[in-house]
């Protein structure tokens, strides 16, 4: 064997480890954003949640819901999804700081629903029900819970990924502010 | 307290590991052969630590042990039991654990049952195996500890990946860990061997069955992963090329061509620098395979355990291993003599030009896989797909079938190709045939053409060895080979029929309409909502009936996991003996109707059952090789016997 089939193997080697060692130290962005941040929320009608079937609220939400000149939250979950009950006390909070927020049910049944929300507390001024997650996907949610801020005509500002956290809610004051 | 004990086996197992490479590495000076005697106690003990190691991560996770951040990270109390089981390594330290355990058992193997090498070899090869192990150990014992506690217990667990909450998926990697560890064993034989400078048929003959192991353990991985890759993503193919896929196929092709190529130093003492030089790339393609799966460099559809940190210690490891390998091989490689010679016409000659050829589809391979990698560190982004891979792989792969085809009917060292006329020209007519037959009579692309026609006409010509010979006393090695280059074929011919026969539609249905693809006629009866333990789906029930025959429900998903979130397409198939169809389901259109995609697949399910007849032509081969060497042995006790008998008299 000549000396280039002998040594090749090794130089080539030692070229790969210096480029990949070269790419670990260089920083990776791993998050997901919705590419729908600043564009307005997408057409939707779906049933509304109505609790005790007394029909007092409006029986189908849509995305006029949100073009009522106030800022919002659009809270993407589900009765299953456990950090939903993780992030439960941190929507209560909000609630009780004047926040309104609007629920998008992902997938889930009426009486699951009502039994989350009497254990859980209900801090949404509406819920609607998506059964088949088209306005989760619709808004570029890629899970359950998700958390939108919607400005007062109905354009998507802000996306949070995963279980509001104590942490977190300045953040979204912040921006609700600032699509105010 | 379970934890502490699994934690405390491994580091008496690091020190074993320490211990057994130190012994083993003063075993090489002239005075050292008593220290070296210790290598062996050393790998047994080691072997039995781990094994305790990893029963109690297992049991960690059946009893679901919320103070163990593995268990929180990976498990959770409602998971079935066998996806429990599962979990232990469907996480990175625990794969990882696994990884030891395996490797640690399979150096106390070879130290309790190997006695064909030479002493000094051996201690060799069990103080370079103590070495590979001592990276994993430091691996697992800084930066990847499987048996970390909480401070505070959890109260349900996380989950597991819900990709990986599937049967298939659950058995496969750990089947593809034991082919790696198989070839890290065989690496270290090759550094024993190296470093003791004695590269012999004996050598070959000890390394072999741990080569054939490795190679159907990662044949068996490979054929499981792509049918799960080809049920379980909805993606109605078999095969991506994602760089996570590729990472398992490049020590496949390597170890495909070293098992060769030990075959022909075991038994004709022939091509043994070039042994030497696969048994390090198998060992580093293993190795490399681990970098790119685990440290987040490449960007891949199911890579996981992604960290830049961990990803910096493999790389360290295999700057130490591989480099180090190659070091040595390069020194050594002058040392070592070619061994016996061999003419053009020979079984040799056809083994070394398949070798060279996957050595060329392994380049390709690399090269696609890597390609994106170098790419980016020069600030371009590229992607390497199907287009590359495909037509610049067969370009290897084609002139490879056409010798495997003639090179078993070769005899060793030198023959006339005229001798094997006869059955040469019928496996070329067979090709011909095909060739004019399917061109003649089905449109489809000239690569599948080809590939159809090298199927049959290599179908011909792989049972040819058994042609006008007594089938009771053919040597099981010999239907090993048969029966796995037969499996090449018969996978070969449903790639082609996969490539050239597949009907696709998507189709958008309200319930109640018919959609007709291929001699299906498929009815969408409802779409309704479903629940399962950990997650929620939309399920669609259809009716599909073949060339008019009875109906068949099928039931294909589109599933949401709970723990942690995530959608998943759940196939349905219809398996026919003459193929499948495999139907997903989409999203619905705003005017209610439901999107479908469909497709009948003649014949794809010889892929796979190739797959397991290669796999299971490397078993009898292992098979055969054993009853050889045990018969050997019994015949040199008799020998040993007689003449201790005759002696006294």
């Amino acid at each position: 064997m000549n000396k280039l089939l002998i040594w090749g193997p090794l130089a080539l080697f030692l070229f790969f480890a210096g480029v990949a060692g070269y790419q670990l130290t260089q920083p990776k962005d791993e998050t997901v954003r919705s590419a729908m941040v600043g564009k307005p929320l997408p057409a939707f009608d779906l049933p509304a949640y109505d609790p005790a079937g007394e029909g007092d609220g409006p029986a189908r939400i849509t995305d006029a819901i949100f073009r009522d000149g106030r800022p919002k939250l659009l809270n993407v979950w589900a009765s299953w999804c456990l950090p939903c009950i993780a992030e439960a006390p941190q929507l209560e909070a909000l609630e009780q700081m004047g926040v309104e927020i609007v629920g998008v049910a992902i997938r889930d049944k009426p009486e699951d629903i009502a039994q989350f929300l009497a254990r859980h507390g209900n801090p949404y001024t509406a819920i609607a029900r998506d059964d088949i997650s088209e306005v989760q996907l619709g808004i570029g949610s890629s899970g359950v819970p998700e958390t939108f801020v919607i400005d007062g005509e109905g354009v998507i500002r802000y996306q949070h990924i995963g279980d509001i956290r104590p942490e977190h809610i300045s953040d979204l004051l912040r921006e609700l502010e600032a699509a105010g | 307290m379970i934890a502490e004990v699994g934690l405390a086996a491994l580091w008496m197992a690091a020190a074993l590991a320490l211990g057994q490479m130190v012994c083993g590495a003063l075993a090489l000076r002239e005075q050292g052969a008593e220290i070296g005697a210790l290598t062996r106690p050393f790998a047994i003990v080691q072997g039995l630590l781990l094994a305790i190691s990893f029963a109690c991560l297992l049991y960690l996770f059946a009893i679901t042990d919320l103070s163990t951040k593995l268990v929180v990270a990976n498990s959770h109390v409602d998971k079935p039991m066998i996806f429990k089981v599962t979990g232990v390594w469907g996480n990175h330290e625990g794969s990882m654990l696994l990884w030891v355990t395996v490797m640690a058992l399979a150096g106390a193997l070879i130290a309790w049952l190997e006695r064909r090498l030479p002493e000094n070899t051996m201690q060799a090869t069990l103080a370079a195996q103590g070495f590979v192990a001592l990276g994993f150990f430091a691996f697992l014992l800084f930066s990847s500890n499987p048996f970390e506690r909480l401070p505070t217990p959890a109260v349900s667990g996380v989950g597991l990946n819900p990709l990986l909450q599937d049967i298939g998926l659950a058995f496969h990697p750990p089947t593809l860990y034991i082919g790696y560890v198989g070839l890290s064993v065989a690496f270290s034989f090759v550094v024993g061997a190296l470093v003791t400078r004695q590269v012999t048929p004996d050598f070959a003959r000890a390394m072999r069955p741990w080569v054939l192991g490795a190679w159907v353990f990662l044949t068996l991985g490979i054929t499981a992963g792509s049918y799960w890759a080809y049920y379980e993503l909805g993606w109605g193919g078999y095969w991506f090329w994602d760089p996570v896929e590729n990472a398992s196929l490049m020590p496949w092709l390597a170890a495909t061509a070293l098992l060769h190529s030990v075959g022909v130093l075991a038994a004709r003492d022939a091509l043994r620098t070039w042994t030497v030089m696969l048994g390090v790339i198998a060992f580093s393609m293993s190795m490399l395979g681990t970098f790119l799966v685990r440290s987040g460099v490449l960007t891949s559809v199911h890579a996981f355990a992604v960290d830049p940190e961990r990803g910096a210690f493999i790389l360290a490891l295999l700057v130490l291993y591989i480099g180090g390998s190659l070091a040595l091989f390069a020194l050594r490689a002058g040392s070592i003599s070619e061994g016996e010679r061999f003419t053009l016409a020979s079984r040799e000659s056809a083994l070394v030009f398949n070798n060279v050829m996957l050595s060329a589809i392994l380049g390709v391979v690399l090269l696609g896989t890597l390609y994106p990698l170098l790419a980016e560190a020069f600030n371009a982004r590229v992607s390497v797909g199907p287009p590359y891979f495909n037509p610049v792989s067969a370009v290897f792969a084609v002139p490879m079938f056409l010798v495997l085809a003639v090179g078993p009917l070769l005899q060793w060292r030198k023959d006339r190709f005229s001798r094997i006329k006869t059955p040469v020209m019928i496996s070329g007519a067979a090709l011909v045939l095909a060739l004019v037959g399917l061109g003649l009579f089905v449109d489809m692309s000239i690569l599948a053409l080809i590939g159809f026609a090298l199927a049959i006409g290599l179908g011909v010509a792989s049972l040819q060895p058994l042609w006008g010979r007594n089938l009771l006393r053919v040597p099981t090695a010999t239907w090993g080979m048969v029966a796995a280059h037969f499996g090449v074929a018969v996978a070969l011919f449903g790639i082609a029929s996969e490539a050239a026969l597949t009907e696709e539609r998507l189709a958008a249905l309200t319930p109640g309409e018919s959609v007709v693809v291929g001699e299906w006629m498929v009815t969408l009866d409802g779409v309704e909502p479903r629940a399962g333990p950990n997650w929620t789906a939309l399920e669609a029930r259809i009716l599909a009936s073949y060339d008019g025959g009875a109906q068949r429900a099928l039931a294909p998903q589109a599933r949401t996991f709970t723990e942690p979130v995530q959608e998943t397409t759940e196939s349905a198939l219809e398996t026919r003996w003459n193929g499948q169809l495999y139907a997903t389901l989409g999203n619905r259109l705003p005017d209610g109707r439901w999107q479908l995609r469909l497709w009948w697949k003649p014949f794809v399910t010889l892929i796979w059952f190739g797959g397991i007849l290669i796999a299971l032509g490397g078993a009898l081969a292992i098979v055969g090789h054993l009853r050889v060497h045990l018969r050997r042995q019994s015949i040199e006790r008799q020998i040993a016997l007689r003449h201790g008998q005759e002696l006294p008299a």
